[in-house]
């Protein structure tokens, strides 16, 4: 007796495992890069578009700041003024200094977000925009 | 020497990355040609593995039983110890491979004043579920990176193991245990003289190599930061086999998915294909059906017999003439 029958129902099995992502994203909805929009009032009055420190930083390290920002305003309590690279002072806040510039939540938080199935707590307390939905 | 060497060729093979996309900005090589050659090495190797382990035969059944067998009605069997039906196979490997089983009676021989006693040795089996388990649920977290519409059941997982809601981004509580349970699993090795005798370069290798991707995985996430939106276009690149390297992705990155390469590369060679192994225990995945069913041994041959009737029918005249007693006048 052999029991390669059942063997092959494995294999079969692992084969289906290995490309199931691919069976899935073709069955799915097609996912294109995301490309976050900058096209705000607020930024647009800007003369050079900057934000607290610099594109590739925030980019990568965007959650760091925010998560230093909240320890620092509500846990530790000493000063809400956020010196940058440059010396720049900033206001520590989400709504008031962050959500003024980027005042599209939908088309600039969540566009990215959204992609990479990540679910910030931020609006857990804050009150998120009211936006409408284009 | 059976530590050194696995333990320096993963600080080589860290180096390697780290200079092959530094020094070199051999992006296409380590992150296109690699990954593919090392999956290509990975699903092929694991299937010939197989395939060479479905050719031997099985003659009879061999399980290692710790329960009742079955018999008279009125004598109570054990289903799952001393299964005797395919479902009792499959509640027993279920429990075999999730949970370990085998393992969790795992015990420990030793001289208590001229007596030998055994005692229960769960250490093992804790850490080996701890790393398993992790492991296990780090790969699905991961598909993240694979899948274009992320299904809610994923976006569960990630949840309930960031639930500690510990920094930004959330601390995976996955990542403390894996590296964890790598660490004592090395530790044990090294610490028990019996253990550390016959323990091999091929069984640290995978340790050294297992704890370098976590470690890189977590300075990754939680310290040197990368570009991860640029990640996932390269991870669906590879699946859409149009892979395009995304731009200023942390060298961070290359080293971690090179370790991975090396990881997949190396796996149908190595211990690791334990992964297939355990569903292919013979030991464990017969039922104990020996003197129900008829096993026919497939190497045995037709043997030419001659039967006594058959003897008979050809002697017949000659066995009569001597006087010989035939059954068949």
């Amino acid at each position: 007796m052999y029991d390669g029958n059942k063997i092959i129902i494995g294999l079969v099995v692992f084969g289906l495992l290995i490309i199931s992502p691919i069976l899935y994203n073709t069955l799915g909805k097609a996912s294109v890069p995301p490309e976050p929009d900058i096209n705000t009032p607020e930024i647009n009055k800007m003369v050079e578009k900057k934000c607290v420190e610099p594109k590739s930083f925030m980019r990568a390290n965007h959650m760091q700041i925010l998560n230093d920002w909240r320890d620092e305003v509500v846990r530790v309590g000493k000063t809400r003024t956020y010196v940058n690279g440059e010396g720049k002072e900033f206001n520590m806040s989400l709504q008031n200094t962050c959500m003024k510039c980027h005042s599209n939540k939908k088309n600039f938080c969540d566009k990215c977000h959204t992609y990479m199935a990540v679910k910030p707590y931020c609006w857990d307390c804050h009150i998120a925009p009211k936006e409408k939905t284009t | 020497m059976h530590i050194a060497v696995p333990f320096f060729t993963v600080i080589f093979l860290v180096l390697i990355a780290y200079a092959g996309i530094e020094a070199a900005h051999l992006h296409v090589l380590f992150g296109i040609v690699i990954p593919y050659a090392a999956f290509t090495v990975f699903v092929l190797g694991f299937i010939l593995r197989v395939r060479n382990w479905g050719r031997s035969p099985v003659p009879f059944r061999i399980p290692t039983t710790c329960g009742q067998q079955k018999s008279l009605p009125w004598i109570k069997a054990s289903t799952v110890e001393n299964p005797s039906s395919t479902f009792g196979v499959i509640v027993r490997m279920a429990l075999e491979i999730l949970f370990f089983r085998s393992l969790f009676r795992n015990l420990k021989t030793e001289m208590h004043e001229d007596r030998v006693v055994y005692g229960s040795a769960k250490w093992l089996w804790l850490a080996g579920l701890a790393f398993h388990w992790s492991f296990l649920i780090i790969v699905i977290r991961h598909f993240r990176f694979f899948l274009g519409d992320i299904p809610f059941v994923l976006e569960m997982v990630e949840g309930l193991d960031a639930f500690l809601q510990i920094g930004a981004p959330l601390l995976y509580t996955t990542d403390i245990i894996i590296l964890g349970a790598v660490t004592y699993l090395f530790l044990r090795r090294v610490a028990i003289p019996q253990l550390k005798y016959i323990s091999l370069a091929a069984d640290y290798f995978p340790l050294f190599l297992i704890f370098g991707i976590a470690l890189s995985g977590v300075l990754m996430r939680y310290f040197f930061k990368v570009h991860v939106v640029g990640v996932k276009t390269l991870t669906m690149g590879w699946l859409s086999l149009s892979p395009v390297i995304p731009e200023n992705v942390g060298v961070i990155f290359y080293i971690h998915l090179f370790l991975i390469s090396v990881l997949l590369a190396y796996f149908p060679f190595s211990k690791l294909m334990h992964v297939g192994g355990v569903f292919l225990s013979p030991t464990r995945n017969l039922i104990n059906n020996n003197r129900m069913k008829r096993h026919v041994n497939p190497w045995d041959y037709p043997v030419h017999v001659h039967t006594y009737e058959e003897y008979e029918e050809e002697f017949r005249d000659k066995m009569k003439s001597v006087g010989l007693p035939v059954e068949k006048e």
